[in-house]
């Protein structure tokens, strides 16, 4: 039953990830979560910034960016493509510098992007 | 096609690449544009120009070994290296050399913490090992011992002590270089060398006591050039069993004197940890724009008009955050001798408690404190300063740090914020000013640190900055004021500002430079050393 679901949403163009991952992308996505965590949550996690801010630096830059148009915490965020994700991680922004390949190597890109684009309607 | 270090041919460095390819694997040589480009400085003021200091490959090795070996092939192609450690020292130079063409030595994968005890508190790092890795490292074993952090806690333990990084607790702690015990050394010549008593074989003190025997060598392995350090030894703080933090204000400009020489007594005396000085007036210059108009004015405000504007809004001049660490009993009692004394002294002083904490925490009482590198929790938080906010709607790309050391007193503090505020007025810069306070990370000296706007697609601001900080370094020298770290492209600007005796430091320097790496493979220009073929194209 489950492969016929599959199969259909397949058939429709619609993406599986978002509902059920397949073991390996599943993996991955789990993977991407503590890459995620390790190197890019210290900025753009949830909590409280310099002196009891009220936010990190990560989320008070994208609300004050957006607005409120998408959420302040990338791990929130509907809208995020791979190449999105790619253009910040090797070329950074305003005070956010770059990820060298020692540091986050293309493999492990690959699995941050998988987590913050899981949730994404846009593939 | 890569950026040749200047001198070497293409078959010398192809030549070289070869070798660190057997060193290291394929997979851990960087040469493609894409991939050496990560290696730029995110915040150089010299972004997309020809001056820019670029990398013309990279290599990064797993093993002391391999190291050995890159430096060996580097010897016999006379190809200049830069070591890096975890590559975040942003605002000082990232990941990019102070030579244009080096071979950036990415140490990022020698990541091993080799030993934590927490018995003797030392523990022997690799320069991958970041300070959140160290964190997480003492929190899964429960160890009972703290870290001292700088403001990013990416950053390497042995990349910031070798840059004379500084931290957020007790002295003895925040001074990172200080508070480390012993290295081993892979020399310009390929071989290891390990300092202190790791010079004896079987050593059980290397990391117990720096300075075995005979001269002490560590200091010329830090912003120096002399060998590429692999390991290094760092003293840890005892965990306490409480922190208290408590604010001490004084009303009149001229009150910073005698309140620093309190805190300093304090401090010195080993009462406190790092005092936190800001001051209040300063921050209610937003919303004030009688203030604004007085310190606008031409000339500038003078204290006395400050005193008088400060009086009528019942606003003090400083406030200071002192915080106590130890036994709660002692914590609260120092606090308690703390406002006794400064009381007794200050008139108009007054004093309010800050936070308070007991020790281990949850994860949950963690997440609160609101400045965490002050009980050793590793934080990113330090950007939201400079990050986009509301009040911050068009951040730059960056800065530059100008970084002077000034005398640990309050007429230094009044004096500099005057001479800098002058140079920053008249080059138009936001940064410093009269209500200036200084950063006291340094245990015995302050500094008087500003960060100066860089950009990456405005060059104008980038030369206002550039040339406003070859000036401030200049007003500085004038005062007897001297930076304690620099950009890599003010090494020699900052390096030329220690000239005593016609240069002899540097001269001394470069002897022992000749002397130790004779092709100048490692790091050429740090500190403003620059190996004898390259010392004509000096940038000061």
């Amino acid at each position: 039953m489950k492969m016929r679901v599959l199969a259909l949403f397949a058939l429709m163009g619609i993406a599986t990830t978002g509902f059920a991952a397949a073991p390996g992308k599943a993996q991955q996505i789990a993977e991407g979560e503590k890459l995620y965590k390790y190197w890019c949550s210290g900025c753009h996690g949830p909590g409280i910034g310099q002196n009891g801010a009220p936010y990190l630096p990560g989320e008070t830059a994208l609300r004050a960016k957006y607005k409120g148009a998408v959420p302040g915490l990338l791990h929130e965020r509907t809208d995020l493509t791979p190449e999105f994700v790619k253009l910040f991680v090797r070329q950074g922004i305003t005070i956010m510098p770059f990820f060298r390949k020692t540091e986050i190597d293309d493999q492990q890109f690959d699995a941050i992007a998988a987590y913050l684009t899981r949730k994404s309607k846009t593939k | 096609m890569a950026t040749l270090p200047a001198g070497v041919s293409a078959a010398d460095f192809n030549a070289a690449i070869t070798k660190f390819k057997a060193a290291v694997g394929e997979k851990h040589v960087f040469t493609s544009d894409e991939d050496v480009a990560l290696y730029r400085d995110a915040y150089s003021p010299m972004w997309g120009t020809p001056q820019e200091l670029l990398a013309s490959a990279a290599v990064a090795p797993d093993t002391v070994e391999q190291v050995q070996a890159i430096v060996r092939a580097a010897n016999e192609h006379k190809i200049p290296l830069y070591p890096i450690s975890t590559g975040k020292n942003v605002g000082y130079g990232g990941s990019a050399p102070n030579l244009h063409g080096s071979v950036v030595l990415d140490l990022k994968r020698m990541n091993r913490i080799l030993e934590v005890d927490d018995r003797r508190g030392f523990a022997l790092v690799e320069p991958g090992v970041a300070y959140f890795d160290l964190y997480r490292h003492i929190q899964e074993k429960k160890l009972k011992v703290w870290i001292d952090c700088p403001d990013p806690g990416w950053g390497s333990l042995i990349g910031n002590s070798l840059d004379h990084g500084v931290g957020y607790t007790f002295g003895a702690f925040r001074d990172h270089f200080g508070s480390h015990c012993g290295m081993e050394v892979v020399l310009p010549n390929g071989e290891i060398m390990r300092t202190g008593m790791g010079a004896l074989p079987g050593s059980k003190t290397w990391q117990d006591y720096k300075y075995g025997f005979g001269p002490y060598v560590d200091g010329l392995f830090g912003q120096g050039n002399f060998g590429i350090v692999t390991k290094m030894g760092f003293w840890l703080m005892p965990e306490p069993e409480a922190y208290q933090s408590g604010y001490v204000s004084v009303p009149k400009r001229h009150d910073i004197i005698a309140l620093v020489d309190h805190v300093n007594y304090l401090e010195h005396i080993g009462l406190i940890g790092q005092p936190n000085y800001s001051s209040p007036l300063g921050r209610t210059q937003r919303n004030e724009p009688d203030l604004r108009a007085l310190v606008g004015k031409a000339g500038g405000p003078s204290d006395e008009e400050l005193d008088r504007f400060g009086a009528a809004k019942g606003i003090p001049s400083w406030e200071v955050e002192l915080q106590f660490y130890g036994p709660a009993k002692t914590v609260a009692a120092n606090w308690e001798y703390a406002r006794e004394r400064i009381g007794a002294s200050i008139p108009g002083s007054t004093f309010r408690d800050g936070h308070s904490y007991r020790f281990p925490m949850t994860d949950e009482q963690k997440a609160a404190v609101e400045h965490k590198v002050a009980v050793g929790i590793p934080a990113m938080s330090i950007f939201s300063i400079g990050a986009r906010s509301e009040l911050n709607p068009s951040p730059t790309d960056g800065h530059l740090w100008f970084a002077p050391i000034i005398p640990k007193t309050g007429e230094a503090i009044l004096e500099s914020q005057r001479a800098f505020a002058k140079v920053y007025q008249e080059f138009g810069l936001n940064v410093g000013g009269i209500f200036q306070t200084p950063a006291t990370w340094i245990y015995r000296a302050f500094v008087m640190i500003v960060g100066m706007p860089v950009s990456r697609s405005n060059k104008e601001i980038n030369a206002k900055s550039m040339a406003a900080f070859k000036r401030v370094v200049e007003v500085a020298a004038e005062h007897g004021w001297a930076e304690y770290r620099s950009p890599p492209a003010f090494a020699d600007l900052v390096a030329d500002s220690y000239s005593y005796n016609d240069h002899a430091l540097r001269r001394f320097n470069e002897q022992l430079k000749d002397a130790v790496d004779p092709n100048g493979i490692i790091a050429a220009g740090r500190g403003g050393i620059w190996p004898r073929h390259l010392r004509g194209g000096r940038k000061a």
